[in-house]
C-alpha cells in the first residue's frame, strides 16, 4: 500500500504544481458552456431546459482533454517502463494514477458546475442534481478513458484518437447522467432508476477499464 | 532618478520599496473618501438603496478593461522594444485583471438579480465582459505552461495583443446592440448624464480601485523580480555543482 | 559506500540464464540464437554495434518485451516474483519528473519500488543523495539538473532500493571519470554481495571480471558511394 499512496501522492502533487489539470480543465468546461448560448441564442428558457445536459457534455469533453498526458508523460521519461515492472499489480497502479486524476482534474468540474449552472439559468434543484450526477458519473468517464490513454500512448498517437476511441463508450454515462439529473429537475420517483444505474456504471468502469487499460500497457507496448 | 533606471531590476525593485508604503496609504484613503461618499449619496428613486453596488461594480469593469489596455502596452515593451521588465508587468498585471473582471461580473450578477429578476442574461456587454474574464484565465494559464520566463513572455505578448481587440466591442457594444444593460451615461459624447451627487463618490472609488491596482501590481514585479533571481540562483547551483 | 545501501542478497544460489532468445522488432528479426548464463557474484557484458539488440536483450530480461522465441529462467530467485520484480532496469531515460524536487524524485521511487515505510526516514533519502553527490542539490527541482546529475540520481535510485539483478543499458553516458568510478565500485559491491548484473555497453566498464555477449548485425559488405567536389571520395561500407 506504500507503494500505491506514495505514486497517488506524487501524481497529485505533479498535477497541483504544474497546475495544468484542473485550472486548465475548469477553463475548457467554462469556455464550451459559454460557447453554446452564442450557438443556441440566449432564450433563458431554452438554455434551462437542456442546462443538464450542456453540463454533462462541457464536463465530459474536459475530462477527456486532459485524460492523454495520464500515461503519456511517465511514458516519455522512462517511469512507465519501471512501473510495468514494479511490484504492486499495473491494474491498482492504474487505479491509483486515475483516482488521482480525477481527483485533481474531475473533481474541480464538478465543484465547477453549479457556478457555471447559474450562467444557464438552472434552478438550484437542477443545480444541485447536475452536480450530484456529476460527481457520481466523472469517476466512471476518468475510468472508461484510462482505456483510450493506455491506447494512444501504446501506438504512440495523440491528437483527436483518444475522444474518439473514448466518447462511444461514455454514451451511457452521458444518457443515465442527463437523465437522472432531468428526473430529479422534473420531481417524482423517477430520479432512482437512472441514479443508481449510473452507480453501477461507475463501478463496472472501474473494474473494466483499468483491466483493459493493464493489458494494452502491457502488450500493446512493444 | 532617470526613467531608464526603471528597466534595470533592482533599481526598479529599490523604488517599489520606497514608494510602495506611500501608495498604499493613498490607497486606503482613496478607498475612505470613496466609501464615505458612497454613504452618502443619494438612493435611486426605483431601485433604492442597491444601486449603491454600482459604485463597486463600474470601477471594477473600467479597470477590467483599463489593465488589459496596459497588458497591450506592456506586450509592445516586450515585442517591439524589448523592454526587460516589461514582460515582468504583463505576467503580473494578468491576475489583478482576471480578479477585477471577476468582480464585475459578480457584482453585476448580484446587482441584476434584483433589478431584471435574474443572476444573468446573455446581452452583449455581459457576454463580452465574460469572454474578456476567459481570455484573462486562458493569458494566465499560458504564463503558467512554461517555466522559462523569456519564451513565455513573446508568446503571451502575442496573444495579449490580439485579445485587445476585444476592448472596443465592450465599450461600443451597449450602442450598437439594444440590450438589457444600463446605457454609457458617463463618458458620453454629450457629456455625462449622472448627477452629480452620484459622480463624485464614482469618481473617487474609481480612484481607489485604481490606486489599489497599481499597488498590488508594482508589489507583484517586485515578487516576480525575486522568484526569477531566486530561479537563476538555482539553475547556477545546478550547472556549477555537475 | 556501497555496503550501507547494497544489502546482503539474501538468496545466494541464483543463476539467470536464457536460452535461445529471438527478438523481432518492427518486423526486422534481431537477433536469435542467443543464450547466456550469469550465477550470482557474475556480471554480462552486452557489446556490439547499434542496433544489435542490447537493449532489447536488456528488456527483455525486464520483462517489458516478450521474445519471439526461447525463454529466460531465474534459479533460486523468489518463486513469487517476476524477473523484472526482482530487478532494476536503468535504460537510456532517467525516470524523473521535473517539476518534484531532487529529494521527491528519489523518496517516491524509493518507496515505490520498495513499498515498505523504512524510507519514510528523511536521513536515508539525504545518504542516498549523499553516495552519488548529489546532496547539495535536494532541494532543487529537478529540472534543472544536467544529463550527468539526470543519470546520477538514477544511480541513487538503485542504491536505495535492494533488488538481486541489475540491468544497465549503457549506464556511463553522460558520467565524467569521477562518476564513472564511482559506478564501477558500486557494481562491484553489489557483485561481491551476491547480485547479478547485466550491463549493455560501448565502453569498458572497468569490472575485475565479466563474461562478455557480443550481439552483431551480420555484415552485408554493402557500398556506399558519395561524389565530391574533387571527384575522387567512393567509401566502401561493412
Amino acid at each position: 500500500m506504500t507503494a500505491l499512496s506514495a505514486l497517488f501522492a506524487r501524481d497529485a502533487r505533479i498535477s497541483i504544481r504544474i497546475g495544468g489539470g484542473a485550472i486548465m480543465g475548469v477553463l475548457f468546461f467554462l469556455t464550451v458552456v459559454t460557447l453554446v448560448p452564442f450557438a443556441v441564442g440566449p432564450d433563458l428558457a431554452l438554455l434551462r431546459r437542456i442546462g443538464p445536459a450542456i453540463l454533462w457534455i462541457g464536463a465530459l469533453l474536459s475530462s477527456l482533454l486532459a485524460l492523454d498526458r495520464l500515461f503519456a508523460n511517465d511514458h516519455e521519461d522512462g517511469s512507465l517502463d519501471l512501473i510495468l515492472m514494479a511490484r504492486p499489480p499495473l491494474e491498482l497502479v492504474i487505479v491509483t494514477k486515475a483516482l488521482a486524476h480525477w481527483i485533481t482534474t474531475g473533481l474541480p468540474l464538478v465543484v465547477a458546475s453549479p457556478i457555471l449552472g447559474l450562467f444557464l439559468n438552472l434552478e438550484p434543484n437542477a443545480l444541485a442534481a447536475t452536480g450530484l450526477t456529476l460527481l457520481i458519473g466523472t469517476p466512471a468517464l476518468t475510468f472508461i478513458g484510462v482505456v483510450g490513454a493506455a491506447l494512444a500512448t501504446a501506438l504512440r498517437r495523440g491528437g483527436l484518437l483518444l475522444p474518439v476511441l473514448v466518447l462511444p463508450l461514455t454514451v451511457p454515462v452521458l444518457i443515465f447522467g442527463v437523465a437522472a439529473t432531468n428526473a430529479a429537475v422534473v420531481g417524482g420517483g423517477r430520479f432512482d432508476t437512472p441514479l443508481t444505474i449510473l452507480c453501477a456504471l461507475t463501478l463496472m468502469s472501474g473494474v473494466i477499464g483499468p483491466f483493459a487499460a493493464a493489458a494494452t500497457l502491457r502488450y500493446g507496448m512493444e | 532618478m532617470a526613467l531608464i533606471d526603471l528597466a534595470n531590476p533592482t533599481r526598479f525593485v529599490a523604488l517599489v520599496e520606497r514608494v510602495l508604503p506611500w501608495l498604499a496609504a493613498a490607497t486606503l484613503f482613496a478607498f475612505a473618501f470613496g466609501l464615505w461618499g458612497t454613504y452618502l449619496a443619494p438612493d435611486d428613486y426605483q431601485q433604492g438603496a442597491t444601486v449603491k453596488i454600482m459604485f463597486i461594480h463600474v470601477p471594477n469593469a473600467w479597470l477590467s478593461m483599463f489593465v488589459w489596455g496596459m497588458m497591450s502596452a506592456a506586450a509592445l515593451g516586450t515585442l517591439v522594444w524589448r523592454h526587460p521588465l516589461a514582460d515582468v508587468a504583463a505576467k503580473c498585471a494578468a491576475p489583478l485583471g482576471a480578479a477585477f473582471t471577476f468582480l464585475a461580473l459578480v457584482t453585476g450578477s448580484l446587482w441584476g438579480r434584483p433589478m431584471w429578476g435574474t443572476y444573468w442574461v446573455w446581452d452583449a456587454r455581459l457576454t463580452s465582459v465574460l469572454v474578456l474574464f476567459i481570455m484573462y484565465l486562458a493569458l494566465i494559464a499560458l504564463w503558467r505552461t512554461v517555466d522559462d520566463p523569456a519564451r513565455v513572455g513573446r508568446a503571451a505578448a502575442v496573444l495579449t495583443l490580439v485579445g485587445a481587440v476585444n476592448l472596443p466591442i465592450i465599450k461600443f457594444s451597449v450602442d450598437w446592440w439594444n440590450t438589457l444593460h444600463q446605457p454609457a451615461s458617463v463618458f458620453r459624447m454629450g457629456g455625462s448624464t449622472i448627477d452629480r451627487s452620484m459622480l463624485i463618490p464614482l469618481a473617487f472609488m474609481a480612484l481607489a480601485f485604481t490606486l489599489l491596482f497599481i499597488t498590488l501590481h508594482l508589489a507583484a514585479m517586485r515578487n516576480e523580480i525575486m522568484r526569477r533571481r531566486v530561479r537563476t540562483l538555482m539553475l547556477t547551483q545546478a550547472e556549477r555543482a555537475a | 559506500m556501497g555496503a550501507a545501501y547494497a544489502k546482503v542478497c539474501e538468496i545466494v544460489a541464483m543463476k539467470l540464464s536464457g536460452h535461445d532468445l529471438a527478438c523481432i522488432r518492427g518486423g526486422r528479426r534481431v537477433f536469435s540464437g542467443v543464450s547466456f548464463s550469469v550465477a550470482a557474484g557474475d556480471a554480462l557484458v552486452l557489446t556490439g554495434p547499434n542496433g544489435a539488440g542490447k537493449s532489447s536483450l536488456l528488456r527483455m530480461i525486464a520483462g517489458l518485451i516478450h521474445p519471439a522465441d526461447g525463454s529466460i529462467a531465474l534459479e533460486g530467485g523468489d518463486p513469487e516474483l517476476s524477473v523484472g520484480e526482482q530487478s532494476h532496469y536503468v535504460g537510456h531515460l532517467d525516470p524523473l519528473k521535473p517539476a518534484l524536487t531532487v529529494t521527491e524524485n528519489l523518496a517516491f521511487w524509493a518507496r515505490f519500488l520498495n513499498g515498505t515505510s523504512e524510507v519514510d526516514d528523511a536521513a536515508f533519502i539525504e545518504r542516498g543523495l549523499e553516495a552519488v553527490g548529489l546532496a547539495d542539490l535536494a532541494r532543487l527541482p529537478a529540472g534543472y539538473l544536467s544529463a550527468g546529475q539526470r543519470r546520477r540520481l538514477s544511480l541513487a535510485r538503485v542504491l536505495a532500493v535492494p533488488r538481486s539483478i541489475w540491468l544497465l543499458d549503457e549506464p556511463t553516458t553522460a558520467l565524467d571519470a569521477a562518476s564513472q568510478e564511482r559506478l564501477r565500485r558500486v557494481m562491484q559491491d553489489h557483485l561481491s554481495s551476491g547480485g547479478l548484473v547485466v550491463a549493455a555497453t560501448h565502453g569498458p566498464l572497468g569490472l575485475a571480471e565479466a563474461q562478455h555477449l557480443r550481439l552483431g548485425i551480420a555484415s552485408t559488405g554493402r557500398e556506399n558511394s558519395r561524389i565530391g567536389g574533387a571527384g575522387n571520395a567512393l567509401d566502401t561500407m561493412q
